[in-house]
């Protein structure tokens, strides 16, 4: 378990990052907090010509906070985010506690995990259910790439091989809004089996702007955008939730794997998906903590 | 003699190098001029190959030698095997015992994957696996045997063509006449249990080093074994060296488990390289390698029948069991007949049946973890038990008041040989009291009143229970060696290396006794065969009961020693004189103390005079352990089922246990801790997965799930002292205990909370989909 040979850089300037990342295209990985690409390198599964360490750039560490957004750098711990999000984003906090271990939160970013796009990963659907966005650099300039267009499958996104994520983008919740976020994983700290993440407001006692991201149980984070659509404006009852969730789950198309069947990973969609939801309206009604 | 630290709870004196980072493991040793190995292992469960083209990875940068059978022939001799029956069991079991021949780089064919098919030395391990990718070999794949059952019909392709079958262990086995209690039962209850492929995990994989001295012609070799004098006799065999000129030293080793007591193929190949070369070279298995290439364990299917009366009284019990060996037979009648010998655990049967088929399949090969077949064994009796209390109404703890042994049927005889070809017999415990015991410190009795309730607000909570009696401290015997310094300070040496179970403490704590000494004055060096002639090593719960006796023995006769010395130095009779904290005196006299430096410089002779007694303040001693002492427990687990997700959360564990006079509660209670971890890793988390063509899917820690932390509840344990009669020190073995009873009685919790539905768990480990598709079965049928 070494990596076969690669070469090492560790840049200092975002100019000389973005160079080394257009001259060697696919060839390159960038190393950030190292919680996914570590141990892929040791396995041999990734065998990129080059590395490219972007944990000696300046100005990519700061969580930056604005009106409707804040905006995380992309050498931010998850960590750090939890603990700036304890007072402020609790959704952010809630999530954040399931990814891996205090001590992988410590190294891994926030970027990083994005980038990385496992499906079945906390920030993610986060991103998806918040319609948070990341910018991305290259020597062409920045743009801002949105959540549903960020993530294209598996381990795979939209971000061209000469692109770095500078930032990413997390809207706040309007006032009044409430959260659910849960996950059933095989252990506290693994990858989640299936994880539900969802948003609602109550507007004149309905449902207003219900969003709902589901994880562990597509190739992507799923986006429940029918189901948001079957729940918006009604009355925020069990009923009306159990029916969305299950038209959800019936749209899903998981995959089984070592630990769960993806009969299992559909049917516990849906549960978390009405859990989520009753958590999040709970909380829109400000019953809950 | 006092006890004065035996039974204390003192702390572990090897906790602090541990806990600050300095302990130092195999993968420290640095010596000059260091190479390091990584090997070539086959990509296949079952093929032949053809020569191994070295050409291109020979000449990689870095690369110092590849060596492949054809190099080492010579060297090469089958890897050691254990488990031969011995007299007094061979005469009363007809087995069927096919030996299998492995060698540590295999001569032209593999039979699971991870076999090692080449060696490459290079100056980092980097390159070393570079080149190691580098090497071609030209496979022919041949057909898997994978499943057990199906592996040991007649018809299953077979991994040694010359044999009828793939059954390397077979035997039958009768007490009493089941036949008889059968066909006069009230019920007969028949089940199939299968217990899964998993294995002890130890933080610390495997490593090697080794480094010949040209100049005395002596191989020194740091492995992390639990068994250094194995390791040493395995390396005689191999090199032609006697004994003496091969010192192995097991340094800190970070857990074994079992995994560890092997024989390994890298034991003898990094020794050989070293050889070879004139070089030192350094092996550290990486988790990859440890998953495939480390021993496995457990794995068996149970197909067990219990013969009752309508009150619940168990009459017989008939059960016929498979074990999946992996692709070699290391370990001959030890796994089967744990099993067997197991079985009938704390429960007054007196009829008994069982056909046993040991099956050698395309797997890494397997070896005693942890229980060493009382696991499984447990788990299929307590889990059948269960299952018949259900069918005839009774509760899971009545049914066991009405079958366990109590203390008034002890000593207990079953009838047929142990292990050791000795007569197994139970020889002190009190099963049924511990079973009160369990359940009275986790509130069985209240716990059913709150169940109900829970229930009806849809809250799933169950109970389960499982006990099991264990042979335990297996001889026939350990080595110690116990020195004293001019300062009168106290080495003890012994054969059982520790692999973390604090033997640094316990053996301190019985030598000190022995001697009169204080702790702190005693040092324990275990795992260095240059500190101790004579070793067997750790494993089986053996190492209080024998190395715990030797150490004993030995600082006794050093008492003598001194006695007999202090005696002429204070003119005293020997008889007369006690030893406290160091000091001798003659009793009743405290005036008259000495230090033992003193009683030892005396000894010496000065320019002006003699010594007054002879300067030998050094005993050897290897007691003598013919057969077993059976240690006990009875388990309670509490737990909460979400039906919706089939997550099972752990909400209490409770541990009655008789370990004999306990050393050091401490310790013990961490024992058991580690081992119920161990435990609940088998019943809702390890498994190692193997596809249908005999590949390892379960190939790192993301994927083979070992408990943390945060899955592992509060354990209580109640210790329960009844002293072994057949040591001087009353204890038994406890090292393997924790790991034995919690799968059984986490299934059987399970099923108690979702009682309602009928559920039944016969297999783990019982992951979230496993018990939703089980609950989602009953719930719609």
């Amino acid at each position: 378990m070494k990596p076969a040979p690669f070469a090492y850089h560790a840049p200092r300037a975002l100019d000389e990052t973005l160079g080394l990342l257009a001259r060697h295209g696919d060839e390159a990985k960038i190393l950030a907090g190292g919680q996914s690409l570590v141990p892929l390198l040791n396995f041999r599964l990734a065998r990129p010509a080059v590395v490219v360490d972007i944990n000696r750039m300046s100005g990519l560490g700061e969580i930056r906070e604005e009106d409707r957004q804040i905006a995380v750098g992309a050498l931010v711990r998850q960590r750090r985010l939890e603990v700036w999000a304890q007072q402020g984003f609790p959704l952010l906090a809630d999530a954040l506690r399931y990814v891996g271990h205090h001590a992988i939160r410590t190294r891994g970013t926030v970027a990083g995990s994005l980038a990385h796009a496992d499906p079945a990963a906390e920030l993610p659907a986060l991103l998806v259910c918040l319609e948070g966005s990341v910018v991305a650099r290259s020597p062409a300039g920045h743009r801002e790439v949105r959540a549903r267009e960020l993530f294209v499958s598996h381990l795979t996104t939209s971000l061209r091989p000469d692109e770095l994520i500078t930032e990413v983008r997390l809207p706040r919740l309007h006032t009044g809004a409430g959260w659910g976020f849960l996950e059933v994983a095989r252990r506290h700290g693994d990858f989640a089996l299936v994880g539900a993440a969802a948003v609602v407001s109550l507007a004149d006692g309905r449902i207003a702007e219900p969003r709902v991201a589901l994880f562990g149980c597509g190739a992507t984070p799923v986006r429940a955008s029918r189901a948001e659509a079957i729940l918006a404006g009604q009355p925020p009852t069990p009923e009306a939730v159990v029916a969305a969730a299950r038209d959800a789950a019936g749209a899903l198309a998981p995959e089984s794997d070592l630990h769960a069947t993806a009969e299992y990973r559909r049917r516990v969609a849906q549960t978390l998906m009405v859990r989520a939801l009753g958590l999040a309206i709970g909380r829109a009604r400000g019953n809950g903590p | 003699m006092g006890a004065r630290y035996v039974g204390a709870a003192v702390a572990r004196v090897e906790d602090p190098r541990y806990l600050r980072g300095e302990a130092r493991y195999v993968d420290d040793i640095k010596l000059p001029g260091l190479l390091h190995a990584a090997f070539l292992r086959s990509p296949h469960a079952h093929a032949r190959f053809r020569g191994v083209d070295t050409a291109r990875a020979a000449a990689m940068p870095g690369v110092v030698r590849v060596f492949t059978f054809a190099d080492l022939e010579p060297f090469l001799k089958p890897l050691p095997v254990f488990g031969a029956p011995p007299p007094g069991l061979a005469e009363r079991i007809r087995f069927t015992i096919r030996p299998t021949v492995q060698y540590a780089l295999g001569p032209g064919i593999a039979r699971y994957a991870g076999e090692i098919v080449a060696m490459v030395v290079a100056d980092s391990r980097a390159r070393a696996e570079d080149a190691a990718e580098a090497l071609e070999v030209e496979w022919e794949p041949l057909p898997a045997v994978v499943e057990m059952v199906a592996a040991a019909r007649p018809e299953s392709p077979r991994l040694y063509p010359d044999w009828p079958d793939n059954v390397a262990v077979g035997f039958t086995h009768a007490i009493g006449d089941a036949d008889a209690a059968f066909g006069a039962a009230d019920v007969v209850l028949e089940e199939r249990f299968r217990i899964q492929r998993y294995v002890g995990m130890p933080i610390e994989p495997r490593g090697v080093v080794a480094a010949f001295d040209r100049r005395d012609g002596t191989l020194t070799t740091w492995n992390s074994t639990q068994v250094p004098h194995f390791v040493q006799q395995g390396l005689a065999t191999a090199l032609g060296l006697p004994p003496g000129r091969i010192r192995v030293v097991a340094p800190d080793v970070g857990g074994g488990f079992g995994t560890k007591a092997a024989g390994y193929p890298e034991d003898a190949l990094i020794p050989i390289a070293a050889l070879a070369l004139g070089r030192p070279v350094k092996w550290s298995e990486d988790r990859r390698e440890h998953m495939m290439a480390a021993a496995h364990a457990r794995h068996q299917v149970h197909e067990i029948a219990l013969a009752a009366r309508r009150d619940g009284v168990i009459l017989a019990v008939r059960d016929h069991i498979w074990l999946d060996l992996g692709a070699y037979s290391g370990w001959g009648i030890v796994l089967p007949y744990n099993t067997v010998a197991h079985l009938l655990g704390p429960y007054r049967i007196r009829n008994l049946q069982v056909e046993v088929a040991a099956v050698v399949t395309n797997k890494t090969p397997s070896a005693p973890y942890r229980g060493a077949g009382r696991p499984e064994t447990v788990f299929a009796m307590d889990r059948a038990v269960d299952c018949l209390a259900r069918r005839i109404g009774l509760d899971p703890a009545e049914i066991r008041r009405r079958n366990y042994l109590g203390a008034d049927e002890l000593p207990w005889d079953l009838g047929m040989p142990y292990r050791d070809g000795n007569p197994l017999v139970y020889d002190s415990g009190d099963f049924r009291s511990a079973l009160e015991a369990a359940l009275a410190a986790a509130g069985y009795a209240e716990f059913r009143g709150a169940q109900k309730r829970l229930r009806e607000r849809g809250i799933y909570q169950g109970i389960g229970i499982s006990g099991y009696v264990e042979g335990t401290g297996i001889g026939p015997f350990e080595g110690a060696t116990v020195r004293l310094d001019l300062a009168g300070r106290v080495s003890v040496a012994t054969g059982a290396a520790s692999a973390g179970q604090g033997h640094e403490t316990t053996f301190a704590q019985v030598a000190a006794d022995a001697l009169g000494v204080p702790l702190d004055w005693v040092t324990v060096v275990g795992g260095d065969t240059a500190a101790v002639a004579f070793g067997v090593g750790t494993f089986a719960s053996r190492s209080a009961v024998n190395a715990g006796s030797s150490v004993h023995e030995a600082a006794t006769a050093v008492r003598a020693k001194l006695v007999r010395a202090a005696a002429r130095l204070l003119e005293a009779a020997p008889e007369d004189l006690t030893i406290e904290d160091g000091r001798v005196s003659v009793r009743g006299a405290p005036g008259s103390a000495v230090a033992l430096a003193q009683v030892i410089q005396a000894s010496l002779p000065t320019f002006a005079r003699a010594g007054v007694a002879a300067p030998d303040f050094e005993a050897t001693a290897c007691h003598h352990v013919p057969t077993v002492t059976w240690a006990s427990a009875v388990h309670v687990v509490r737990l909460q089922v979400d039906p919706e997700t089939g997550v099972v959360t752990l909400l209490r564990y409770v541990v009655a246990h008789d370990c004999g006079k306990v050393i050091n509660p401490r310790i013990v209670d961490g024992q058991v801790h580690g081992g119920v971890a161990q435990g609940i890793g088998g019943a809702l988390y390890e498994e190692l997965v193997y596809d249908e063509h005999g590949q390892l899917l379960t190939g790192s820690l993301m994927d083979y799930l070992v408990p943390t932390a945060m899955e592992v509840p509060p354990i209580e344990t109640v210790h329960l002292e009844y002293p072994s009669p057949r040591n001087p020190l009353g204890v038994k073995g406890l090292g393997e205990g924790g790991a034995i009873s919690p799968p059984a009685a986490i299934a059987n919790a399970i099923e108690d909370a979702l009682e309602p539905w009928g559920v039944r768990v016969t297999e783990t480990p019982v992951s979230p989909a496993r018990l939703l598709a089980l609950i989602g079965s009953r719930r719609t049928a």
